[in-house]
């Protein structure tokens, strides 16, 4: 299969794609790390013990807690003296489909404390998501794998990560629309604060469009320049404390993963089908053989993409929430500047990898398209 | 991968396509197309700019050269002009000088001719007189001869004062 012409392109671009899958640091390996860690303070602090276990759970808790989704737009928590607990942030709209609209705030949850009542109807929030119990006092019933076993009403519920992605919208759009509008007021050149992105869609279009898909590229630009500005934002709203996890929940990679996948189908041509169903230059029973593995291919390469823009984002997030959990662990001041440090760094780090990601999704998406508008041109390579 | 599936959400799959599709084409017309026309026009204007400076440039180059050329051919003329003057004038002199010449030697031969012809005039009555006056004072001589030869010759020597050559 040639995909590309420039080989050594491709080559460092898989190279860099396939890079987080080796070194991808999954949850359950983090958490490992936490306890690994946690086990030599226990061993210097033995009188801690109890605390500690209990600051363990509780850093692990807030962690996959970040990592997921939710009905309220959270941004922290504190006690007062009087050991009572106070969430400041504000609810977002639930919208659930149960034999009828039921529309209600989140607020009505109470951070998952009690029921929530709409009309006539009952709701009780389990870890994170929302299920169907028959009255104010029922708990979500849980099986041998503490799993809910309680039914699940359709969910559509404006919630934080769709509220970000609004937000995002809105702000590229506001963006854009102001760099588009300056073009006209200032004679062609750039002003205002869109002036800084006018490189980067160069760059998408002159390193990334043209080169890998060729004259058919204007048809696709539309769609590379938003889901690059779109992944990058989200990840780059992702390291802000406001903690938001976009781009590292699954379903939103697999909706990103599902459009390119669509667009590469739908604007194929017939030199591109030809070699999934029929590769030219092979003989007839590697055809039959290849044409399986080709159509497979076409599923994988959209199932690549979705993983690794996930796994690469929920592993930076969880790599770097635990070391910043390292340090209410040590309460050292060796250790937990320690700990401060490597944060640091992994920051800017993630800072990259935001970037990264955005441009290897585009890079990819781009590469398919390629592929799909490859005109049969290479005839001599098959002698 | 049991994970992965329990966390996937269909609500918020739904509300991500539907976001994502409408930005997709609220920005390609409110701002990809815009944006990417107006750069594609800059690069057009300056790809044109700078032909029109090469063209510019050339139309300069080709302009001196001409303007070189006109600058010569016209030394050139001027040269041929002034060499041709200079010849109709040394001509118009050594004409001048010749007519004048010629025109000198023409009055001066008419001066000898009238000269001469006058001489000759003044020559011949000369003689004539001479030749009257011979035969008076041969009259009177013999007139004189004939009475007293002293009285002759005081005649002669008379006439002979009275008479001067002129």
């Amino acid at each position: 299969m040639v995909i590309s012409k420039k080989p050594l392109h491709f080559i460092v671009a898989t190279l860099v794609a396939f890079l987080p899958l080796v070194t991808v640091a999954n949850p359950t390996n983090d958490s490992t790390i936490v306890e690994h860690t946690s086990v030599t303070t226990e061993t210097t602090t033995v009188h801690h013990e109890e605390e500690s276990k209990d600051l363990k759970t509780e850093i692990k808790e807030f962690i996959n807690h970040h990592l997921q989704d939710s009905y309220d737009f959270h941004l922290f928590s504190y006690k007062d003296d009087a050991e009572v607990e106070h969430h400041i942030g504000f609810p977002l709209p639930v919208i659930l489909w149960d034999n009828g609209l039921h529309l209600f705030s989140s607020s009505k949850f109470h951070h998952g404390e009690s029921a929530a009542e709409s009309n006539g109807n009952f709701y009780r929030l389990f870890h994170g998501k929302i299920y169907k119990v028959a009255n104010a006092e029922e708990q979500v019933a849980v099986d041998a794998k503490h799993h809910a076993t309680n039914e699940k009403p359709f969910d559509f519920s404006i919630t934080k990560n769709v509220f970000m992605m609004l937000v995002v919208s809105i702000i590229m759009f506001l963006l854009f629309t102001s760099l588009a509008k300056s073009y006209a007021k200032n004679g062609g050149i750039a002003k205002g604060a869109g002036r800084f992105f006018e490189p980067i869609i160069l760059y998408i279009r002159d390193d990334i469009a043209i080169p890998n898909i060729g004259k058919n590229h204007k048809k696709y630009m539309s769609y590379l320049l938003t889901i690059f500005f779109f992944v990058w934002f989200l990840n780059i709203f992702g390291l802000t404390p406001l903690g938001v996890n976009v781009t590292g929940n699954i379903a939103i990679t697999a909706g990103l993963a599902l459009i390119t996948y669509l667009i590469t189908t739908f604007t194929a041509n017939k030199n591109y089908w030809g070699h999934i169903f029929w590769m030219p230059g092979v003989p007839a029973p590697m055809k039959l053989v290849l044409a399986p593995i080709e159509l497979l291919g076409t599923i994988i390469k959209p199932f690549s993409l979705m993983i690794r823009l996930y796994a690469n984002i929920v592993a930076g997030h969880v790599v770097l929430m635990s070391i910043i959990g390292l340090m209410f662990i040590f309460k050292n001041w060796l250790g937990s500047s320690l700990s401060f440090v490597l944060a640091f760094a992994l920051s800017l780090l993630e800072i990259l990898v935001a970037a990264l990601q955005a441009y290897i999704f585009t890079m990819l998406s781009a590469l398919y398209f390629g592929a799909a508008n490859e005109e049969h041109h290479h005839d001599d390579a098959h002698h | 991968m049991e994970k992965l599936l329990e966390q996937f959400s269909l609500g918020l799959f739904f509300w991500m396509l539907v976001i994502f599709v409408a930005l997709i084409f609220l920005l390609k017309k409110f701002a990809w197309k815009p944006i990417l026309d107006a750069v594609n026009e800059r690069e057009e204007g300056i790809k044109n700019a700078l032909l029109s400076a090469e063209n510019a440039k050339k139309e300069m180059q080709n302009l001196k050269s001409d303007n070189e050329k006109l600058l010569a051919e016209a030394r050139l003329e001027r040269d041929t002009m002034m060499k041709e003057a200079r010849e109709i004038k040394e001509k118009m002199i050594n004409d001048a000088k010749t007519e004048a010449q010629t025109a000198g030697q023409k009055m001066i031969e008419q001066a000898k001719a009238s000269i001469e012809s006058e001489k000759n005039a003044a020559l011949a009555e000369l003689k004539a007189q001479v030749s009257t006056l011979s035969l008076d004072i041969a009259e009177k001589l013999l007139k004189d001869e004939l009475s007293n030869k002293e009285a002759q010759t005081k005649l002669v020597e008379k006439m002979l004062g009275d008479v001067k050559l002129n």
